[in-house]
């Protein structure tokens, strides 16, 4: 009776959630869409959880105590901490019509058909035991409700017999699947229908497993925290529910975590729900948090359900595996047992159906359309209608798929505990994992860089974790384990090159993802990215700098025939839809079908897009290549594109350079104007100042020469006169022709001194002779005014390298311009010379009138002399102390004055008692 | 009547020839050595004519110029500019500020002697008339 029971309520619950696809459906089609919403698409995420969840954990956690989280701890920390990664594929899929994971490597690198067959090949491979898991858990739960009450007799009636029950099982969920998975063709559509009934199942299973918590740890054992103090009672038991670190392997810990990170993006269903049934990518950050937070509530009850197990069936008498489905039927709760029942069978289906989906899409679109496309199928004029043959080829993928499931439990005879086989799979996923991460963030990963990579780890997964699992199957592992084949110890798959301290899973994740890694890195950058490579990697690793599903670049170059292309349109999409995406492309492009017979580069870019979303990018990009007349670029002709538009870039980075040149000119131009212009000041300043010197000269050298030519003509004009007044005009005449001669010698000498032309002789001169030889030459000029000279020379004083004669200038000019202005009679002048730290100085002072403070700054300028503003100019040609500056600035000294009005002058000059740098050359003059 | 001629040079010796020169040829000569000078013997001395230098301490020959000329009682006195400064802008302003004459040092003494002539009998001319 309650057999039949068990089967009613299964159909029933299958007939609910067609209900829910179909309903699901309609609203779609109508636009009210009822899975829009972070909830729906966290719930959807849930199919994460399947049978293993459901049976598994609490046969793990039997075994293990909290051993069972890391697999749901892993899926926390990508939705918490990496949902940019989700959001990021998220991004991609839609803009690039995505429609698998084993589409999105292909299209990442280049639209590799091949690249996409081997991901395909890989996920079969890998997710088939975890189909098989499915089939043994719905099974085995099969059995033991079947055999209701009866609690131990699980196991043995599974394995094998007329009533095979998995069998069974195996060809319901065929059917389920197909009815469900293959309903729409254009893969790249939501399955709204599917998302709102796998929404639905998260939901049952999370509340039947609730229940049965709930029941065991309030109806069994009065409260969890009697539950707790019992197994706290049995050491073995104790030891489960701590966190002790002696139990608690953390390298498998970790292992595990990150395996399940991996899972949760690259499962083929997670990539279905998570990546392609995105409605909102908004919902990715609020599922960062639901989804986790599912996981816990699904977790809550594991460990009290599986210490009331141990509690209540000692001795392994029960499968832990089905402690949630025994423990209510040890409490002889009836419903209860076929709700939990009606719980598995939801996780499992979900599974199942998700993952078959996922996979036959990959098969048809990636593994056998390309084929069909190569051996010339799409051409071949009798097969019209290749929409239904595609379907036809998933719907038989599904149905090998889930009976290959079938085969594998069959052939390890549902020994392997749940989980174990679940990470298999896991590991088989996690391979995607170098070339989809380094695809959406490196652009220099390449196609061979991933086959290499995907291949290599592959082979490892499989010799170091898939291959042994087969070799373990009913009991002790053969010498193949143990030995390594053909007795080579470092060949053992499970101790791989003598790596032995880790466990099986943590070694060959270690390995597979190893070579996988550094294959595909070093692989990649072995070479160069092809131009579709690059074209893609920029695509996918900058999709948020894309917006939209715009084309970058056309690689169709030349036309179709419209025909070809709208027939070939029409065998995959039907002719209803092709005649509908034909008119809204050309409504966008307000384009005339009248008038076109031949498809552009853009349209046909249309074309492989929408076939995309059915038949997967590289396969749309080989069933395009057929109608296109014109072959695709060839590498060749890309190049020379690429040439050309690097020649271009060349050609503007030219003119850009140029411009930038010119600018430069320009401002090189304006600065040379601004210079030209300062210079030109300049010019005209010393012009202004040459011709003010020569004005001024002029004016100087006309006094005397007035004065000279006024009385020669006196003199010729009155030859009869007195001779007093003729001796006093020809003295005249012959004191300003000496003033003459003086001031051209030193308008000359300043010039030779200011352009660096005077010849310097320098010799050591002892300065005290040097004086004396002066006082000598302008004894007159004391004598005639009655001046009183002294003389002080510091004792000792080394000779200095100077040009005696120069120096012998200065010091005359100094002595005579101070007989000049000293009084008569009551005049003095001093002569001193001493140390002052390494130089000699000297000095001359008078006891004239003093110079004021601004004649001091004028009187080292040409042609201005102190006095000019009193009367009676003192002779003088104005021009000795710019002479006696510059000579003494020659030997690296200092000519200035000192002196205040009324309190006379002191002239001081300063030589170097060391021989300067500047003697013997003219450097530092001016 | 004795013509009044004012020598204005701070040059001792060209002084001395313009002072030999003036008076051989009958003038009444006084000097000044500087502009303040020049213009107290302007104001006490009365000159008909005025030898004026441009070089001068304190103010110079065209300052000079430019207050005689802007003074209505001194109308009358005939100035010429004798100076080194012989540029054309010189010799343009020393005219354009009311000069009657420039003559560029070194100066022919017989040239001089005709101008300071020319500008005293222009100046008779000015004499004759009532006022």
């Amino acid at each position: 009776m309650f057999a039949g029971a068990i089967i009613l309520v299964s159909l029933a619950y299958i007939g609910v959630l067609f209900a829910i696809a179909r309903f699901g459906d309609k609203r779609a089609d109508r636009g009210q869409s009822i899975i829009a919403s972070p909830y729906v698409y966290a719930l959807s995420m849930g199919v994460y959880c399947t049978a293993w969840t459901y049976y598994g954990s609490v046969g793990r956690a039997a075994a293990t105590g909290v051993g069972f989280l890391p697999i749901y701890l892993g899926p926390t920390l990508m939705a918490v901490l990496g949902w940019f990664v989700l959001r990021k594929m998220v991004r991609i899929s839609k803009t690039n019509r995505i429609t698998t994971i084993a589409d999105f490597v292909a299209s990442r690198y280049g639209k590799s058909t091949l690249l996409g067959s081997l991901v395909t090949l890989i996920a079969v491979i890998g997710i088939v035991p975890y189909i098989a898991l499915q089939l043994d858990a719905v099974s085995s739960s099969f059995t033991l409700l079947w055999n209701y009450p009866d609690i131990t007799s699980a196991r043995s009636a599974g394995s094998a017999g007329v009533l095979d029950t998995a069998f069974y099982v195996s060809l319901a969920m065929v059917l389920f699947a197909i009815l469900f998975g293959t309903r729409h063709l254009d893969v790249t559509e939501h399955h709204e229908g599917l998302v709102a009934a796998i929404s639905f199942e998260s939901i049952i299973k999370l509340a039947a497993f609730t229940l049965v918590g709930v029941y065991v740890a309030f109806g069994l054992f009065n409260g969890a925290d009697l539950l707790y103090e019992q197994a706290a009672a049995r050491p073995d038991l104790a030891r489960l529910f701590t966190f002790n670190p002696t139990t608690i392997e953390f390298g498998e810990w970790t292992t595990l975590t990150l395996l399940s990170m991996m899972a949760i993006l690259f499962l083929p269903r997670q990539f279905q729900m998570s990546v392609l049934e995105n409605m909102d990518e908004r919902h990715v950050a609020k599922a960062s948090w639901l989804f986790p937070l599912y996981l816990f509530a699904i977790n809550l009850f594991v460990l009290p359900i599986a210490l009331a197990g141990l509690l209540l069936f000692p001795d392994g008498a029960v499968d832990a595996d089905m402690f949630v489905l025994a423990l209510p039927m040890h409490g002889q709760q009836q419903v209860l047992a076929l709700i939990v029942f009606i719980g598995g069978l939801s996780a499992a289906t979900s599974m199942v159906i998700v993952d078959t989906v996922a996979l036959s899409t990959m098969v048809s679109n990636d593994l056998l359309m390309p084929l069909l496309l190569r051996a010339g199928l799409v051409r071949s004029p009798e097969r019209r209608d290749v929409g239904g043959l595609l379907l036809a080829i998933r719907r038989i993928a599904i149905a090998a798929i889930i009976l290959l499931g079938y085969l594998y439990f069959r052939l390890t005879g549902g020994s392997a505990p749940l989980v174990s086989i679940g990470l298999i799979s896991f590991a088989a996923v996690a391979q995607f994992a170098p070339a989809v991460l380094g695809g959406i963030y490196w652009k220099g990963g390449t196609r061979a860089g991933a086959l290499a990579g995907l291949i290599a780890g592959f082979l490892t997964w499989g010799y170091t974790l898939s291959l042994p699992s087969l070799h373990v199957i009913g009991g002790a592992p053969d010498s193949f384990v143990v030995d390594g084949p053909w007795g080579i110890g470092w060949l053992r798959p499970y101790a791989l090159f003598g790596l032995t301290d880790l466990d099986p899973i943590t070694h060959a994740l270690f390995w597979s993802l190893l070579v996988n890694t550094l294959l595909y890195v070093v692989v990649s950058l072995l070479r160069q990215p092809s131009a579709i490579e690059h074209s893609q990697a920029s695509r996918f690793v900058d999709a948020f700098q894309h917006t939209g599903a715009g084309e970058p670049l056309l690689f169709w170059r030349g036309a179709a025939p419209l025909d070809d292309l709208r027939s070939l349109l029409e065998r995959f999409l039907g002719a209803a839809r092709t005649e509908r995406l034909l008119s809204t492309y050309a409504r966008q492009r307000g384009v005339d079908w009248q008038t076109l017979t031949i498809a552009d580069a853009d349209l046909v870019q249309y074309a492989e897009n929408q076939l995309a979303g059915v038949i997967g990018t590289a396969s749309a990009r080989v069933a395009t290549a057929s109608v296109v007349q014109e072959d695709p670029l060839t590498m060749d002709e890309m190049l020379r594109l690429l040439d050309e538009t690097s020649q271009v870039l060349a050609y503007s980075q030219q003119l850009e350079e140029r411009t930038h040149q010119l600018e430069q000119k320009s401002l090189q131009l304006e600065a040379a104007s601004a210079e030209l212009r300062a210079a030109n000041e300049r010019l005209q300043e010393l012009d202004r100042l040459k011709d003010d010197f020569i004005s001024t000269v002029t004016h100087e050298l006309r006094t005397p020469l007035t004065s000279i030519r006024a009385f020669s003509e006196i003199l010729y004009d009155n030859p009869d006169l007195d001779a007093a007044r003729r001796t006093n005009f020809l003295e005249i005449i012959l004191k300003e022709s000496e003033r003459l001669t003086r001031l051209i010698n030193q308008v000359l000498d300043l010039a030779k001194l200011e352009s660096g032309a005077a010849e310097w002789h320098t010799t050591a001169v002892h300065i005290g002779e040097l004086i004396d030889d002066a006082l000598v030459a302008t004894s007159g000029l004391f004598a005639e005014k009655n001046i009183q000279v002294t003389v002080a020379v510091g004792a000792g004083l080394p000779a200095v390298w100077v040009d005696r004669d120069r120096v012998m200038q200065v010091l005359i000019n100094l002595l005579s311009n101070a007989s000049k202005f000293a009084p008569a009679d009551v005049g003095a002048v001093q002569i001193r010379a001493h140390h002052a730290g390494g130089w000699l100085q000297m000095a001359v002072i008078d006891n004239g009138p003093g110079i004021s403070p601004d004649e001091q700054a004028v009187i080292f300028q040409k042609f201005r002399q102190a006095g000019d503003q009193r009367q009676g100019k003192p002779k003088g040609t104005g021009l000795g102390l710019p002479i006696s500056a510059q000579i003494i600035g020659h030997f690296g000294g200092r000519l200035w004055v000192e002196s205040e009005v009324g309190a006379g002058a002191t002239f001081l000059f300063t030589l170097p008692l060391e021989p300067a740098r500047s003697v013997g050359s003219d450097e530092g003059m001016g | 009547m004795t013509h009044k001629v004012l020598i204005v040079d701070d040059e001792p010796n060209i002084v001395i020839s313009l002072e030999f020169l003036m008076d051989q040829a009958g003038y009444a000569v006084a000097v000044a050595r500087s502009g303040e000078e020049a213009l107290a013997q302007i104001r006490t001395f009365q000159p008909d004519v005025v030898l004026l230098d441009v070089m001068l301490p304190g103010i110079n020959g065209f300052d000079i110029l430019q207050r005689v000329r802007q003074n209505a009682t001194w109308q009358q006195i005939a100035i010429i500019m004798l100076t080194a400064k012989g540029r054309d802008v010189e010799v343009a302003k020393g005219l354009a500020l009311g000069a009657n004459a420039y003559v560029t040092k070194p100066f022919s003494t017989r040239d001089l002697l005709a101008e300071v002539r020319r500008c005293l009998n222009t100046g008779q001319n000015h004499d004759a008339r009532p006022g």
